[in-house]
């Protein structure tokens, strides 16, 4: 399915994934937030549930990426996450950034950073 | 459905980049810190060129919907009969050591996706934006709002298909009425090396940020000329 076709069933689609609700904490997971399968599906499981444990199962994956390959919007993964992570079937990994009081990240952070850059 | 259709339409690279998703480079086991940055600009100035250009992914498309109710604090009268406000991105990333991952979005310079901004912006190490000569004015509104949010950023000018000549850098930088401290370069976003001579240029300025005296010293001297 497009995210074009998607869009013209929404928000019918949408509402059965989230089961209705279309508000999280928006602070909860960031887009960037690395997302870890922690166990196998259960039998049972909400189709979109299963689909996010089996990309997470190996490596950890960006919520925007789940959001990407589950072709659903942003936040309606955000909601999905949260059911499993509030399971036990998922972990996350927060990016440190999202904890920072300021704009401006550390020069530690900022020097790695243009280590890996500058290796490309 | 305009909103959607309207930042990937004269963009190269996105369309079909559904399929294989996240499945084509796995991030390493070990990420664990995620670091963004935001490359916005206006309607196919190349956001997308750019990040595929540096991506160890093909660009990867999402979107981010906003229910009325939300888009309301913005202008309801601009989506008066919409149930939603649907707003597509792009983006892509370089895995830069065993723990931290890049991830590079592109993001529509356009008011009416205004929504997505706060998102993309948060916890950000800074902002790109990309411009075309052609239509400078689009980039009146990204850089009103990365100043709003104080977001540190450079100004990259996409040179692949300009006019000829050329405006220069300093014309760009009257045109767009940059100040002195923000860095203003030329690329071509499809070449690898120059996005990440780019990127290379944002991250060196935000550690010139780190250093008050190199903040502070443009606007002192502007301020005693007056």
């Amino acid at each position: 399915m497009s995210l074009r076709a998607l869009n013209h069933e929404e928000p019918d689609r949408l509402y059965t994934v989230t089961g209705g609700r279309s508000r999280i904490d928006d602070d909860a997971l960031d887009l960037v937030t690395l997302v870890i399968a922690e166990n196998d599906p259960a039998p049972g499981m909400q189709s979109e549930h299963v689909t996010i444990l089996r990309l997470c199962r190996h490596e950890p994956v960006a919520v925007v990426e789940l959001s990407s390959h589950l072709r659903l919007p942003v936040s309606v993964v955000k909601i999905l996450l949260l059911d499993l992570r509030d399971t036990g079937h998922i972990t996350v990994r927060h990016p440190t950034s999202a904890n920072a009081t300021t704009h401006l990240a550390d020069l530690e952070t900022l020097k790695q950073v243009l280590v890996g850059l500058e290796s490309l | 459905m305009d909103s959607k259709a309207s930042d990937r339409a004269a963009e190269p690279g996105p369309a079909g980049a559904q399929a294989g998703a996240a499945g084509d480079v796995p991030l390493r086991r070990t990420a664990r810190d995620a670091l963004k940055i935001v490359i916005v600009g206006g309607f196919g100035v190349g956001k997308t060129t750019m990040v595929g250009s540096v991506s160890e992914i093909r660009p990867l498309s999402t979107e981010e919907v906003m229910t009325k109710a939300g888009v309301g604090i913005d202008d309801p009268s601009r989506v008066a009969d919409k149930r939603t406000t649907t707003v597509a991105f792009d983006f892509g990333r370089i895995s830069l050591d065993e723990h931290r991952v890049l991830y590079l979005f592109g993001a529509p310079g356009q008011e009416r996706f205004w929504f997505i901004w706060d998102q993309l912006f948060s916890g950000s190490l800074g902002a790109v934006v990309l411009v075309d000569t052609r239509r400078l004015e689009d980039s009146f509104y990204p850089l009103d709002r990365l100043e709003h949010h104080k977001m540190p950023f450079v100004v990259a000018v996409n040179r692949f298909d300009g006019p000829d000549p050329q405006p220069s850098l300093g014309q760009v930088r009257d045109a767009l009425s940059l100040d002195e401290d923000v860095p203003l370069v030329d690329c071509d976003a499809r070449l690898r090396g120059s996005s990440k001579d780019v990127l290379i240029t944002l991250v060196r300025h935000l550690t010139t940020l780190h250093d008050p005296a190199a903040l502070h010293a443009p606007a002192a001297i502007k301020e005693a000329a007056q």
